[in-house]
């Protein structure tokens, strides 16, 4: 085996470029398991930890750009305002030592369909920046996700950045597990709302391939929301609509059974978090509206 | 590879260091720092807790090379003379039974305290959130929660 440890980004490009099948490790807390217990044995490891870019995040007008190795416990004490629904989904990842080293970049670069930070990310609305010696493109986030444990990256290619859209509205994250602490999702949701484009955005983690959006519950919502007039009146929503809404949200699950859970669960599960995270939301904006001096949106 | 980083103050130095290698197995097989347990292997168990530069991390998920030129404190770093104020309290409160999770939990511990100086005083819901990536298969716990009470209640009478 061969350790690459590269001073700074250029070098880590090319590196993998001359080293395609090189495997790159920020917080292993997904690989080292893995090598730990013998079910994989990297010719190369690509070590990210000096490339100073990675840790960094900047917080912009309209998005936060979210560097590849920011941990996890860094999102929770310092992103919960622009990014709430990222934060929340880093503070259930497994515990406080994984948070101090785990970050979104080895999450997205796993690709697991239980990654944690996917649903928030699907939900907010992101890009993945990713960089090669030929240059750097940006993937939607909707587009990332291949396939069990494969996603979009070509062999060349490092994750630098997210772009992660800032919050203009509640956003919530729900995960079911066995415990808090220390628990891989046995399955996951996460939905903000968009006030500002007047839009739902949601996403399901662990019951299905991949992380998914709930396209067909997001629509639905979006048109039932714009035509009852609820964004301007800040009405509380009937719960026949939160029903329709969660069953729709489990009608985009496609899971399986396995140890964590059955697919009948998870498919249940599913809709039970998406209509109490729609409640929580909805409510947490209709106070917001109820407060608001523009006069627009009085409850 | 050859591996070269700060234990406990002290620069130390690993020759032969296979590059797949956890810097768990480091500390213990190559620099004769048994302290910090290695059970699970998979970040689950807490009981190689160290801090990488200030930071608790589980030591079997780091690879070695990662912590070239870096900082590492274990649990042989806590009490550097006698037993530190954590280790005082977790004896006086019966918080070590089989012991290892011990190691873990106290590096765990003083990471906690010290992001609660005195003096604030971690809650109850702070005290298991900061020690939920430990686990302990003797105690049941609560004397481990009581034993953090101590060591923060502690600090105030200058102890």
């Amino acid at each position: 085996m061969d350790f690459l440890r590269p001073a700074g980004w250029a070098e880590a490009l090319a590196a993998k470029a001359e080293h395609p099948a090189a495997v790159p490790i920020a917080g292993g807390t997904d690989l080292m398991v893995e090598i730990n217990f013998d079910h994989r044995r990297p010719e190369r490891l690509l070590d990210l930890n000096r490339v100073a870019e990675l840790q960094e995040w900047e917080v912009g007008a309209d998005t936060v750009r979210l560097g590849a190795s920011v941990p996890y416990a860094r999102i929770v004490a310092e992103l919960g305002g622009a990014l709430p629904g990222l934060a929340r989904a880093a503070h259930t990842v497994a515990s406080p030592q994984i948070r101090n080293r785990g970050g979104v970049g080895g999450n997205l670069g796993t690709a697991s369909p239980a990654g944690d930070a996917h649903p928030a990310l699907l939900a907010a609305g992101a890009e993945v920046e990713a960089e090669s010696v030929r240059g750097s493109r940006r993937i939607p986030v909707d587009e990332f996700f291949t396939g069990v444990k494969r996603n979009a990256l070509a062999p060349d290619e490092l994750i630098k950045w997210v772009h992660i859209k800032r919050a203009t509205g509640p956003q919530e994250f729900a995960k079911v597990g066995t415990r808090n602490a220390m628990v891989i999702a046995v399955c996951a949701f996460g939905i903000a709302l968009h006030p500002d484009t007047r839009t739902v955005r949601t996403g399901i983690g662990s019951a299905a391939p991949t992380p998914v959006r709930a396209a067909a519950a997001e629509e639905f919502l979006a048109a039932a929301l714009a035509e009852g007039g609820f964004w301007d009146s800040g009405r509380a929503l009937p719960p026949a609509l939160a029903g329709q809404f969660a069953e729709l949200a489990a009608g985009a699950c496609n899971p399986v059974d396995d140890v964590r859970g059955s697919a009948r669960y998870r498919r249940h599960a599913v809709g039970v978090m998406a209509r109490r995270t729609l409640g929580w939301t909805w409510e947490s904006y209709r106070r917001g509206a109820a407060g608001s001096t523009s006069g627009e949106g009085a409850a | 590879m050859r591996v070269t980083f700060t234990v406990n103050g002290r620069e130390q130095q690993a020759d032969d260091v296979w590059e797949g290698e956890s810097l768990l197995y480091v500390l213990r097989e190559r620099m004769g720092l048994p302290g910090s347990k290695n059970a699970c292997e998979q970040g689950e168990c807490g009981s190689c807790t160290v801090r990488l530069d200030g930071v608790p991390v589980c030591a079997c998920l780091v690879a070695a090379g990662q912590a070239e030129g870096r900082e590492v404190v274990t649990v042989e770093g806590l009490g550097q003379e006698g037993l530190s104020a954590v280790q005082q309290a977790f004896v006086d409160a019966g918080a070590v039974q089989c012991g290892f999770c011990t190691p873990g939990l106290l590096v765990a511990a003083d990471d906690l305290l010290e992001r609660f100086p005195w003096p604030t005083a971690p809650s109850d819901d702070d005290i298991r959130e900061g020690l939920s990536g430990n686990l302990c298969r003797c105690t049941g716990y609560e004397k481990i929660l009581d034993a953090v009470r101590l060591a923060a209640a502690r600090r105030g009478e200058g102890a």
